[in-house]
């Protein structure tokens, strides 16, 4: 048994190493995009779809899937390439990232998007609507779940602690929300900006329950996701800590290349680093 | 309007399971019966306007038909990006009740009036506006807003609106209501503010002219044809609105009247692009604001004395 799952997670670890490839090109391909904040949620990604969600490609109207909320939608390049890889859209469609005529287009689309729960882009948006959506569950007496995905930035948003308090007041267990932890905005360190720290106290003083996780991590991510709900009648925190830009060694942890493309030098080192042949 | 509309929410709760009654803390009262009747089916989402809406399209994603209702110049405003990428972006079947149209709060002030609403509401692709000019207006205008699979804006007034349809009437999406008919100008009008466009009508014809009087109960979808024809037949349109001129009504008939190459007198009447002035009762500050019957009354001999270049 202990194999069996040590095999799973080298498969999961090998997809994610797959998927960070496939986010790197289809944005230097494209039209341009986010590559760090994409390169951060690729794990949680790759864990969610092949080993959480009640989802695939058949069910994606079922009124009882589960429902993945991807509210720091300007990450979506990540989310491009795992709906692709498992299906729920054509891989060929990925080269065609930002493009005129794609239906991938540098924010995710519900109405274009197979799979595509919420069109986001704006912050602070996906987060409520996932609470609607978790709520209309309960009121349903429904078993699926609800998951966001957020980044931390993101708190900085006022509507996020409007839906947190209102997510706890209505006891929404089937509800959890996954927070980027990579510390990084788009100009600077969180923290040289509008500091969000103590991120799991404030949380909590809103009534959720919280935990913390290597958001790189596989099997940690895939403990924290069978734990859940991690109290009953509360929805629950998790925080993931993650590198912004993980994979591509100049990138990490750099706020500068949050909108940035690299140039042919840096193209060829990142391509180095990501295993795969020189754009 | 504010009870015709609750009482129409009511009824629909009872026909259909997925009706859901959303504020942001109000309707004490008035939503007592909803609530005792449907305890599941009232969300009350706290001073927080923002996140009912989001919350609202995302209930609506599940098939759920939320009618989310506060104070209008709150909803449309605080809420506005919720509404238009949560709701009218995203194609959400979401309802929106603003009570408080124009200045029916007087003495609270400009924040408590939405004077905006209608301009703002209507730039939103998708987005059906509804103005009710009485509570059985209020009433159909609910039902119709339930049949609509998208998104609705509707403006209430608060309590106390007059009744100015003398029995039934045939509601019609994007039709305007002809109250009155008359050949020297045409008023068109919309909301509460219709009960001073009738006064001013019947004052007009004491002094033998005689308007017609034009209810546009839908703002989007407009009803160009009958503009346009008021336009064609009289010669002078007067619009009357309890809203800022830029963008409400008045707007919307000059772009039709504009595009359509009719030559007439045209005057808008509203506030002129400034913030209510003054206090008082909802008469008085319809007085201080140049919108009783009597202003409208002088408008219109100020437009028809206007003379066109030949």
């Amino acid at each position: 048994m202990e194999g069996a799952n040590v095999n799973k997670i080298d498969s999961l670890i090998d997809k994610a190493q797959y998927i960070r490839a496939t986010v790197f090109k289809m944005i230097c391909e494209g039209g341009g995009g986010h590559i760090p904040a994409s390169l951060s949620i690729v794990e949680i990604l790759v864990v969610l779809y092949y080993e959480v969600l009640n989802i695939s490609p058949e069910t994606i109207s079922d009124p009882d899937r589960d429902r993945f909320i991807l509210s720091k939608g300007h990450a979506c390049a990540a989310l491009y390439a795992v709906l692709a890889n498992c299906g729920f859209i054509d891989k060929q469609w990925l080269s065609t990232f930002g493009k005129r005529g794609t239906i991938l287009g540098g924010h995710p689309d519900m109405h274009k998007i197979p799979g595509v729960e919420a069109t986001t882009g704006a912050l602070g948006h996906g987060f409520p609507f996932g609470v609607g959506a978790a709520l209309a569950g309960k009121m349903d007496g429904r078993k699926y779940r609800v998951i966001v995905l957020m980044g931390d930035g993101e708190c900085q948003e006022g509507s996020v602690w409007e839906a947190a308090m209102f997510a706890s007041a209505m006891a929404l267990d089937n509800l959890c929300v996954i927070i980027d932890h990579n510390r990084l905005q788009a100009m600077d360190t969180l923290d040289n900006i509008v500091p969000i720290s103590p991120l799991a106290e404030k949380w909590q003083a809103f009534g959720w329950q919280v935990n913390e996780v290597d958001g790189h991590d596989i099997a940690g991510l895939i403990e924290k996701f069978t734990a859940l709900p991690f109290q009953a009648n509360k929805p629950s925190l998790i925080i993931a800590n993650t590198i912004k830009g993980k994979g591509v060694s100049f990138m990490e942890g750099v706020p500068i290349w949050h909108y940035r493309m690299p140039n042919g030098e840096e193209m060829a080192v990142a391509c180095n680093e990501l295993g795969i042949d020189p754009l | 309007m504010r009870n015709a509309y609750i009482e129409a929410l009511y009824e629909l709760a009872a026909e259909d399971g997925r009706v859901l009654a959303l504020v942001a803390d109000n309707g004490a009262i008035v939503y007592d019966k909803f609530r005792a009747a449907y305890p599941g089916r009232f969300i009350n989402f706290g001073i927080a306007e923002a996140n009912m809406i989001s919350v609202a399209a995302g209930l609506a994603s599940c098939g759920k038909i939320p009618f989310a209702y506060t104070i209008a110049s709150f909803l449309t405003m605080r809420a506005f990006e919720q509404i238009r990428n949560d709701v009218c972006l995203q194609k959400m079947n979401v309802k929106l009740a603003g009570i408080g149209a124009g200045f029916v709060y007087s003495s609270l002030g400009p924040t408590h009036h939405a004077t905006v609403d209608i301009a703002i509401m209507r730039t939103l692709p998708g987005m059906t506006v509804f103005c009710p000019s009485s509570p059985m207006e209020a009433r159909k205008i609910t039902k119709e807003a339930a049949r609509i699979d998208g998104p609705v804006y509707i403006r209430l007034s608060v309590g106390g609106s007059p009744e100015i349809y003398e029995g039934g009437y045939e509601f019609i999406t994007g039709k305007g209501v002809m109250l009155k008919h008359g050949g020297d100008a045409a008023i068109i009008t919309t909301g509460g503010i219709t009960t001073e466009a009738l006064k001013a009508h019947d004052e007009l014809k004491k002094r033998g002219i005689n308007v017609q009087v034009i209810n546009i109960h839908t703002i989007k979808p407009l009803d160009s044809e009958i503009i346009i024809a008021a336009a064609q037949m009289t010669g002078a349109i007067i619009t009357v609105e309890e809203h800022s001129i830029i963008g409400g009504l008045g707007s919307a008939a000059a772009e039709v009247i504009a595009e359509a190459g009719v030559r007439t007198r045209f005057k808008r009447i509203g506030l002129k692009g400034v913030f209510a002035e003054g206090h008082g009762t909802y008469d008085d500050v319809k007085e201080q604001n140049g919108l009783s019957a009597a202003d409208i009354v002088r408008e219109t001999v100020e437009c028809l004395n206007i003379k066109l270049p030949s």
